[in-house]
């Protein structure tokens, strides 16, 4: 398998490495299962989709390998550059509920009593079923009797059909993925608050600084690590999405389908359901890509932004 | 000068200054759970009753029908047992063999050691798309297609869980291992005995976190159960809106029976499940 059958030997208890024990084959025995599985599972599937990213892949018979045609395909296929305009719009949009669950865990770290309901309260989505919830808000976003064209009548707002014209399709969905994420950002940014000294508040209360200013002077600074984790953790969550059109659009036939897929759809729909496995695989890895850049990107912004106390 | 500043930093502690965060927060979560409350009070309408313009608010009579439809037409205990039998493996599975690799990660020195835990750590930043085909190729050569183990053997292995395991090994105190060594404990007995016990909080977390995961899967369900048999709750819901696409009484029924079970589990254990997601979310 790897290398570390090659010293079974056990040492004597004497000589031990940085304090680990000596173990032989009780740790062969230890990581070997997970090891097995890594590489059945998912190093070589990785290897085998970068492999079929290059060759053409038919349903049946045999793979032959075209270089790199399946990519330059890619580069030549609007409904990929629209997939991926879409999910970097949905992204986008996604983002912005970080400010608000900023200010939502500040806010409920200073509740006192009753911050557990609101906790519960937010974390409610992350709990339900994704295909339950893209049910519900297709029901709300319904263009002839949903109840957000409803209570937008009450402000003389025009009604708009939010998932059956591709002109909405993707901010609808960024509403909901908003709502959706809000729970979990809210735990992580909530233990990041609860590290904060509370002696930093007081002391910057006797010299007269008010809620506004010591959220903004100190607690976005001294949270920053966390919220820095929770951009990474959302950007890279939202470039896979995929629930929310499936349920939304491609499980009732809904024509603005062509027009709002994500990469994750677009990758689901050439390899799974079309077939074209090679084309697919191309796609997948210009996933991997972009979030490796994305990333990327965004550990060479924190240096701006993100405060290590 | 710090007289009144002082003053004015005391009057800010007393009890009456949260009522205006209560109110925002009032606000924000009657924003967050109206989906739900329409949710509630659609399932007991009638399908003629949803479509009205202007929408009723409250069900002119309280109708059955929704709950009698989506019983009477989806297999709803099967496509239960099913989501709760891949659950209940991928989640055993995955916290057994994760604990496993992750004390011999942190507490066990042998050859290449650094080499194969970086291999985790490079699968851990792959999108899981990544592997989608090959583990689908697999299933589908095992004849696995259609089957409840198909559903749960790729996550019965995570290179997560296996860094969250490690992470919670190597910030254990050594002298306990060494006691149990002393006292002729083998290496496993003083894993099962003796380590394991202390890391229950990251057990309890990546238990929490995997069968969210588990539960709330839609993307593998779908490929590895082509035909509709075995299916677990997200795919069998997201075939009955395709059938009864405008029904929406029976399709909020649907997703309320569907997702209420997980609710209750997080009612219940909802201290498990936000420590579970910070320490994940810390230490990740």
């Amino acid at each position: 398998m790897t290398n570390v059958t090659a010293k079974p030997a056990r040492r004597p208890a004497g000589r031990r490495a940085g304090g680990t024990q000596p173990s032989g084959w009780w740790a062969v025995a230890f990581v070997a299962p997970a090891t097995a599985g890594l590489i059945a599972l998912y190093v070589w599937p990785f290897l085998s989709t970068l492999v079929k990213s290059f060759q053409d892949v038919p349903a049946f018979g045999p793979a032959t390998f075209v270089g790199a045609g399946n990519y330059a395909n890619l580069l030549g296929d609007a409904e990929v550059w629209k997939a991926f305009g879409n999910s970097a719009l949905y992204t986008v949009i996604v983002l912005l509920g970080i400010p608000l669950a900023v200010a939502l865990a500040a806010l409920i770290e200073q509740a006192g009593r009753g911050r557990t309901i609101y906790r519960v309260l937010f974390f409610l989505p992350v709990v339900t079923l994704p295909v339950a919830i893209g049910m519900v808000w297709r029901f709300i976003y319904n263009g002839d009797f949903g109840l957000l064209n409803y209570v937008l009548s009450w402000f003389g707002v025009d009604g708009q059909y939010w998932v059956a014209d591709p002109r909405f399709t993707i901010y609808a969905f960024g509403v909901v993925g908003i709502w959706m994420g809000l729970g979990i950002n809210l735990i992580i940014l909530g233990a990041g608050l609860q590290a904060i000294p509370k002696a930093v508040y007081e002391a910057s209360a006797l010299d007269g600084a008010g809620r506004i200013r010591q959220f903004f002077r100190i607690t976005v600074p001294l949270l920053s690590p966390s919220i820095f984790f929770v951009t990474i953790l959302t950007v890279i969550a939202a470039l896979q999405m995929f629930d929310l059109i499936f349920i939304m659009l491609r499980s009732v036939n809904n024509t603005a389908l062509a027009d709002s897929k994500t990469i994750v759809y677009l990758f689901y729909e050439k390899a799974f359901v079309q077939f074209e496995q090679g084309y697919g695989a191309a796609i997948a890895i210009v996933l991997l890509i972009v979030i490796m850049i994305a990333t990327a990107l965004q550990f060479r912004l924190q240096k701006s932004w993100v405060f290590y106390g | 000068m710090a007289e009144p500043a002082v003053r004015r930093a005391q009057r800010r502690r007393t009890p009456t200054s949260t009522w205006p965060i209560h109110l925002v927060l009032g606000v924000a979560a009657v924003v967050m759970v109206v989906p739900f409350v329409w949710q509630l009070l659609t399932v007991f309408k009638t399908t003629s009753e949803v479509s009205r313009v202007p929408p009723t608010i409250w069900p002119n009579e309280f109708s059955a029908h929704a709950f009698e439809t989506f019983f009477s037409t989806v297999p709803f205990w099967s496509m239960f047992a099913v989501s709760v039998g891949a659950l209940v493996l991928r989640v055993a599975g995955q916290v057994a063999v994760a604990a496993l690799a992750g004390y011999a990660f942190a507490r066990m020195s042998f050859p290449g050691r650094d080499a194969l835990f970086g291999l985790f750590i490079a699968m851990l930043m792959v999108p899981s798309q990544l592997f989608l085909i090959g583990q689908y190729q697999l299933i589908r050569d095992l004849g696995m297609l259609d089957t409840l183990p198909a559903l749960a053997i790729p996550g019965l292995f995570s290179a997560f869980g296996t860094f969250l395991m490690r992470q919670a090994f190597l910030n254990l105190p050594k002298d306990f291992e060494e006691a149990a060594r002393l006292d002729g404990a083998n290496p496993f007995q003083i894993f099962w005995y003796v380590m394991l016990p202390m890391v229950k909080p990251m057990l309890a977390a990546l238990t929490v976190l995997t069968g969210l995961y588990s539960w709330n899967d839609l993307l593998w369900p779908l490929i590895v159960s082509p035909s509709g048999e075995n299916r677990p709750l997200p795919v069998g819901l997201a075939g009955l809106q395709g059938q009864f696409g405008t029904d929406y009484p029976t399709l909020m029924a649907g997703a309320l029976v569907c997702s209420i079970p997980l609710v209750i589990v997080f009612l219940v254990l909802q201290r498990q499940f936000f420590r579970g997601i910070a320490n994940s979310g810390l230490k990740g």
